[in-house]
């Protein structure tokens, strides 16, 4: 065990964690941020995407201590003063969500890559997000929630 | 069911609404679906509705929340009981300002008289008080025809909560003194330990070593500690020799019980009918054991107050599961409550309480509370399967298309949708129960799928060999005005009779009648490089009687539809001599955003039907209407599910 510093959603954080612990285990059982989901623990799901420095990744094969300082953005962080962002806004427009367990990691992998990718085409969007899985099969609405997100973002 | 409306529904003072309900949310939506019949009903606001779900210390009793039940059975319970608390509402307004009751109205919370203009809130009539007053055995229901509220796309009713990540699920529960436990498991199925040395995980500070017989299990303050305990373990196990998917088809076959056997259902003759039969075709269709692999895994949180026991628990029966625990511990069912968090999904692979037995038997030795949270490999492994199977199927044809023998055997799968709803005159359709080399159980519409695949791909065929075109071939022997309807539906939005085949380009049609829904499924396959099949367009017509929430049945519908193409195209649970050689999402493939066609969904809407469910009927149409579109472009016609594990088989002659 030892005291790592994180930079998570603007606040530090220090926590006492395992040198080898996942900083999805770190912020969910250490930090209560349970809003980011275990889904399989090796990368495939996507369920544990967080932003690191603003660039998504899964936070189960990412070590806490490698990325002590960095900005860490989780689902908790998006929402400000009660507003919601708008790839959040997008997902409750378009109810892309059943069971709602992937939701954090897809909005947050949508984030991701409509910050690097402000006009995504379909294909783009299926590309980007095939490392995210929702079992309840609602992909062709979360396609849209994307779409719209970056519809919403360009009008802003 | 419970008879007094309150046990059912609550108005407090400040004319809050609570439900009360066994059914529990797990993605398809009921926790709106239910608030929206009893707003409708009741003639309050959805937003001041609060479900109360699956929580065995408040809610009836109820058996659990599968087949497709809810909307058919508790849908009606809760209407009933809202209409009837409207009715006992309007009364007591009636005494209190001496009026007749049918001057009176209810709306939006409020009885007023529209005369002296008198109006108050249900809450500040009834001031919290219970509701005492048995459902009317004929309540005032408002005719489906008049709803305003259920039949509407009401947005899901806590969207928001799950958008935030604010939402808890099992896994995310804690509470301040709680351990995180893991469990050691065996090497593989039906394994005995041979020896076991726990001393470097006592070792670990804070760690905590639970073995009683063959369960042996950890806790630790932290996750990360737990699973360090645990790697610490040393263990052996002593496996037996167990099948393989190699021998699965014929172990089955081989496997019979026949002590559980069902008696076969059997109209007129068809051997003798075979005998006189223009076309005759013999076809053995097979499926594997697949996996529910719902996103979320198998959790749950359990705390002792003395000799009761609190569990927090993603499952589909809370009251199952309450009894499990009552019995593994033996204590009256009384001492535990189960409490069900929505749910991050089960599809048919939740019913049972494993995790919740584990994280009790932690907590009990630890003395303090547990989390237990199954990993991805534990959930593949330890969880069961949606059962493998063989179906033979034997079937005659004149000429002129009509069927005349129809023999279907199904080994292992299951019985739910065995039957055919076309016209044969001579049928012999039996299940035979088999002794499952792994363990498995309820998997979204049962046997359904299966036995649509295999019955639908043999239609297909049986067209083919009486050269009709497959959707008239149906038509003409069936009767049934609603499975036409949707056939009909689906296949003129499909564009049905203008498809135009082609060696890369596929077109199938399929479909059935179970649990109460029609449905009628459309597929268009594109074949790439000769080898990679890919799904481009579904039309799926499904008709469940009236709609109560359309923008979530088109949600579930789709996810029905995106579902099934796992099991059509790729999903397979492989294992050898007990062991799941496939335990993880890089070795089990599941449907992902580039498996996902273009998907069109036709809602029949039939508001003169009772309404039904339409959480597993949506899926049994896709595999074998995607089959026929793959033999229409390929002339391959593949009979094992799933159908392209590694890509199209080459050409049989």
């Amino acid at each position: 065990m030892a005291p790592i510093v994180l930079l998570v959603n603007g606040t530090e954080r220090r926590v006492e964690a395992a040198s080898d612990e996942s900083l999805l285990s770190v912020l969910r059982d250490r930090l209560q941020m349970t809003g980011t989901k275990y889904g399989c623990g090796e990368g495939q799901c996507g369920a544990c995407t967080v932003l690191i420095d603003g660039r998504p990744v899964r936070s189960c094969l990412t070590l806490a201590s490698q990325v002590a300082g960095r900005k860490i953005t989780t689902i908790e962080g998006l929402e400000h003063d009660g507003k919601l962002h708008p790839v959040q806004e997008a997902f409750l427009h378009e109810e892309a969500f059943q069971c709602g367990y992937c939701t954090s990691g897809m909005i947050m992998s949508t984030v991701g890559f409509l910050a690097s990718t402000p006009k995504p085409t379909e294909d783009e969007i299926k590309r980007h997000m095939d490392g995210n899985i929702c079992r309840c099969g609602t992909y062709p609405r979360i396609v849209q929630a994307v779409a719209r997100a970056a519809e919403m973002a360009r009008k802003e | 069911m419970p008879k007094d409306i309150a046990a059912w529904i609550h108005i407090s003072e400040n004319n809050a609404v609570t439900v009360f309900t066994g059914k529990v949310e797990m993605g398809q939506n009921i926790r709106t679906s239910l608030a929206q019949q009893v707003a409708e009903e009741l003639h309050v606001p959805v937003a001041s509705i609060a479900m109360i779900m699956g929580d065995t210390d408040r809610t009836p009793w109820d058996a659990g929340t599968f087949g497709s039940r809810t909307t058919p059975t508790m849908g009606p319970q809760l209407r009933a009981a809202a209409a009837s608390a409207r009715d006992l509402l309007v009364a007591t307004a009636a005494q209190q300002w001496k009026v007749s009751p049918t001057a009176l109205s209810a709306a939006d919370g409020r009885i007023t008289d529209s005369k002296s203009r008198q109006s108050i809130t249900y809450g500040q009539l009834m001031h919290g008080q219970q509701l005492v007053k048995l459902i009317e055995s004929a309540p005032p229901l408002t005719p489906v025809v008049d709803w305003k509220i259920a039949g509407t796309p009401v947005p899901k009713v806590d969207g928001r909560a799950f958008v935030t990540g604010r939402h808890k699920y099992s896994a995310d529960l804690s509470h301040p003194d709680m351990l995180f436990g893991k469990v050691l498991r065996p090497s593989g199925f039906k394994a005995t330990l041979t020896s076991l040395d726990t001393k470097a995980a006592e070792s670990i500070p804070g760690v905590i070593v639970v073995h009683d017989g063959d369960f042996v299990a950890v806790a630790a303050a932290d996750s990360a500690t737990a699973e360090r305990a645990l790697r610490a373990i040393k263990a052996k196990w002593s496996v037996p020799p167990q099948p393989s998917n190699a021998d699965l088809f014929s172990y089955l076959k081989d496997h019979v019980t026949a002590s559980r056997r069902d008696e076969p259902h059997i109209v007129g003759s068809v051997d003798r009918a075979l005998s006189d039969a223009d076309v005759k075709l013999s076809q053995t269709y097979t499926v594997q054991y697949i996996a529910h692999a719902p996103l979320e895994p198998r959790a749950a949180l359990a705390e002792w107050q003395g000799d009761k026991l609190t569990v927090y628990t993603g499952t589909q029966r809370p009251f199952a599961v309450r009894d499990e625990l009552a019995d593994a511990f033996h204590i009256s069912s009384d001492k535990v409550r189960v409490l069900v968090p929505d749910t991050g999904s089960a599809y048919g692979g939740k019913h049972t309480g494993d995790a919740a037995v584990e994280a009790a038997r932690i907590a009990k030795a630890a003395g303090k509370p547990v989390k237990l949270v199954w990993t991805r490999e534990e959930e593949f492994t330890w969880a069961y399967f949606r059962p493998a199977g063989v179906i033979d199927i034997r079937s005659g044809a004149h000429k002129d298309g009509t069927i005349v023998a129809w023999e279907f055997h199904n080994y292992n799968s299951g019985p739910a949708g065995i039957g055919t709803p076309y016209n044969v005159a001579n049928q012999k359709i039996e299940f035979h129960p088999v002794d499952s080399p792994l363990r498995q159980g309820s998997y979204r519409s049962l046997a359904a799928a299966a036995n649509h695949f295999a019955r639908e791909s043999h239609m297909d065929e049986l067209a083919h060999a009486v050269a009709m075109d497959s959707l008239d071939f149906r038509l003409k022997n069936l009767d049934d005005d609603r499975l036409r309807a949707v056939f009909q539906a689906a296949a003129d939005k499909f564009g049905w009779r203008n498809r135009k085949p082609s060696a890369t380009r596929g077109f199938g049609i399929a479909g059935g009648f179970e649990k109460g829904g029609y449905v009628a499924t459309c597929a268009e396959v594109e074949i790439v490089g000769g080898q990679n099949v890919h799904i481009r367009r579904v039309v799926e017509a499904f008709d469940c009687g009236p709609v109560i929430n359309p923008n979530g049945l088109r949600n579930q519908i789709m996810g029905g539809i995106v579902q099934g193409i796992g099991g059509a195209l790729f999903e397979a649970i492989r294992f050898s001599n007990g062991r799941i050689l496939n335990p993880y999402f890089s070795e089990y493939r599941v449907p992902r955003f580039a498996d996902a066609p273009e998907i069109e969904i036709i809602l029949m809407d039939r508001r003169d039907k009772p309404p039904m469910g339409a959480g597993e009927t949506p899926l049994i149409g896709l595999a074998p209407a995607v089959g026929n579109a793959i033999f229409s472009a390929t002339g391959i016609r593949l009979r094992s599910l799933p159908m392209v594990p590694n890509g199209l088989p080459s050409k049989r002659a």
